[in-house]
């Protein structure tokens, strides 16, 4: 086999998944970008042409982006707040020598196992204001008078975040037990043997050595959950009450695919992707700084 | 200090078993709602087997409903996905993880970006594009629409699985004579084979439980794909709740199966894929 055949090796491998994904993500993407910048719409589907800036202008004076941008902030600081802390919390009482603990183990992950499309329309089921479990629970165990939690915006996020929370934690209780177990126990007897209290050991022994699984499980899980449309979708049917529960993936897939407001829709794609990239990119960056560049 | 530990035990089994309860709830309140006699879907009880417990609900959606149509077409698209996506990937990420090449870094860093797309990013061309070629609502169009998710986890996936297997065993069978080709069927591809099974497992799961593209790319009764189904179940759920529930469990059994399957293994993909980059 000669040198220049064995350089090609590489790239003849690649080439059959590369035309794929030039085709149908490259090219898509690159569209995207030009009908972002276009007038296109149900009325200009065929005929449109550029326009230029207009979609992002249009994107940056209409005050429903910030309140959009508040809502999917918010959203997603809930989720990864409740994700890696009830995560963490599990991981640790998993982690013990407990009879049972793989029973346990199984008992818990289920959540990641079913269907997300599924966990949403039951939790939505379950958020019922008359047959749904929650108020059955609040009104006949705790005496409370039941919650309207689709009705309203409050009720509508809870339920959304409920759902979400209820999904994601396994994934992070799976990531942190593998850390976990990857710290040698001397670790804390050592700190046990020079009274070191529960807490102190976990910001100085538990924490920063769970950083290296948690850092990339934590970007992952923010881009996941920033982007999260099946469940808020799901679950306030396509953004009850009244349009105003939304993040702004969600908004994006109703001016879309139901308001028609394609060139709009793009320009927003557009901007949510370019707020994740910059996320992503500094979170990496830091962490890769942070670790002394050994990433 | 023995006192303490029991104490300790006792706080975690307690707070073990809650959490489990909460985990597996919602899950039980499917299995009662599917086996709901039709007089009492809309009951307020909370008892998790209903009186009059009856397989009713299984029985009209396995033989009155389109459900078992749907299913054979959720298998079809799914199955498409992963064979497209599982075997061009198995080459691709070979190469990523054994040669380096000029391409290769920004190749693996634009990979990992798609996964910051939005859905709608490419969602919408995509759209536009089947819909100019006429594919909106056929399998075809489902299909290309689904790659374009699925190929770039695979590659990663498959990367992360041939980093795993150490080059001397490649180094070894060229010792041997045994080189390029016929060492990758006879040495690598049987240490990739759970690597495989892993990623066309997750591939297909993920092809057999999306609904966002599906509803807007399929219109048809016909071609509905099982999401698409069991939601149109849910949305009328004075009258269907039953069959959305019988549905449910059906379509979600064997994804559990699965997915307890294959977990440990994905977990491991994902964190070395993200940790060694």
């Amino acid at each position: 086999m000669s040198v220049l055949a064995g350089r090609r090796i590489p790239y003849l491998l690649i080439a059959p998944a590369a035309i794929v994904l030039l085709l149908v993500v490259l090219y898509p993407f690159g569209f995207n970008v030009v009908i972002s910048f276009s007038n296109m719409s149900m009325r200009h589907f065929r005929d449109w042409s550029l326009v230029g800036l207009d979609q992002y202008r249009r994107v940056f004076e209409d005050p429903v982006f910030y309140g959009l941008l508040g809502k999917t902030a918010l959203w997603t600081a809930v989720n990864l707040v409740a994700h890696v802390s009830l995560g963490i919390l599990l991981a640790m009482v998993l982690n013990q020598n407990l009879k049972g603990r793989a029973v346990f183990r199984t008992l818990l992950i289920l959540p990641w196992a079913v269907p997300q499309y599924i966990t949403a329309l039951t939790w939505r089921g379950l958020f019922h204001s008359e047959f749904g479990d929650i108020n059955l629970m609040l009104t006949r165990w705790l005496h409370l008078p039941p919650v309207n939690w689709l009705k309203t915006l409050p009720g509508s996020f809870t339920a959304c975040a409920v759902t979400n929370i209820w999904l994601g934690v396994p994934f992070m209780m799976i990531v942190a037990l593998g850390g976990l177990q990857s710290i040698p126990r001397q670790l804390w007897e050592a700190a046990d043997v020079d009274g070191a209290s529960a807490l102190r050991k976990f910001f100085h022994i538990t924490l920063p050595l769970l950083k290296p699984v948690l850092i990339p499980a934590v970007v992952l899980g923010t881009i996941w959950t920033f982007n999260n449309l099946n469940v808020v979708w799901l679950v306030t049917n396509g953004g009850e009450p009244a349009d105003q529960m939304h993040i702004l993936v969600s908004y994006v897939y109703r001016s879309a695919f139901f308001l028609y407001r394609y060139a709009y829709a793009a320009a927003l794609s557009m901007i949510i992707f370019l707020i994740l990239l910059t996320l992503g990119m500094t979170f990496l960056k830091r962490s890769r700084v942070e670790a002394g560049g050994g990433v | 200090m023995k006192p303490k530990a029991t104490v300790r035990a006792f706080l975690s089994y307690t707070f073990l078993a809650a959490a489990s309860l909460v985990a597996v709830y919602p899950v039980l309140r499917v299995v009662g709602v599917s086996l709901r006699p039709g007089d009492r879907l809309l009951s307020t009880s909370l008892r998790i087997i209903p009186e009059g417990a009856t397989l009713e609900s299984y029985r009209v959606l396995l033989l009155e409903q389109p459900f078992l149509r749907w299913m054979l077409n959720s298998t079809l698209v799914a199955l498409a996905v992963t064979l497209v996506g599982v075997s061009l990937a198995s080459a691709a990420g070979y190469a990523f993880s054994r040669y380096r090449f000029r391409g290769r870094q920004s190749g693996l860093a634009g990979l990992l970006i798609t996964q910051m797309f939005p859905i709608t990013m490419l969602l919408l061309p995509l759209y536009v594009m089947l819909s100019k070629l006429g594919l909106v609502n056929t399998f075809a169009g489902l299909i290309v629409a689904y790659s374009a998710t699925a190929m770039p986890f695979c590659v990663w996936q498959m990367k992360g699985f041939y980093d795993t297997i150490p080059t001397s065993l490649e180094e070894a069978a060229g010792l041997d004579g045994c080189t390029g080709p016929s060492a990758y069927f006879r040495v690598v591809l049987p240490l990739t084979l759970p690597g495989l099974a892993v990623t066309s497992l997750f591939t297909f799961m993920t092809a057999w439980s999306e609904y966002l593209v599906a509803a807007q790319l399929i219109h048809d009764q016909d071609l509905f794909t099982l999401p698409l189904g069991l939601k149109n179940f849910q949305s009328n759920m004075t009258t269907e709740w039953g069959l959305y529930a019988a549905g449910a469990m059906i379509v979600s059994l064997p994804a559990i199966a699965v997915f307890l399957a294959v977990s440990r293994w994905l977990v491991s993909g994902l964190t070395l894929g993200s940790v060694k980059g």
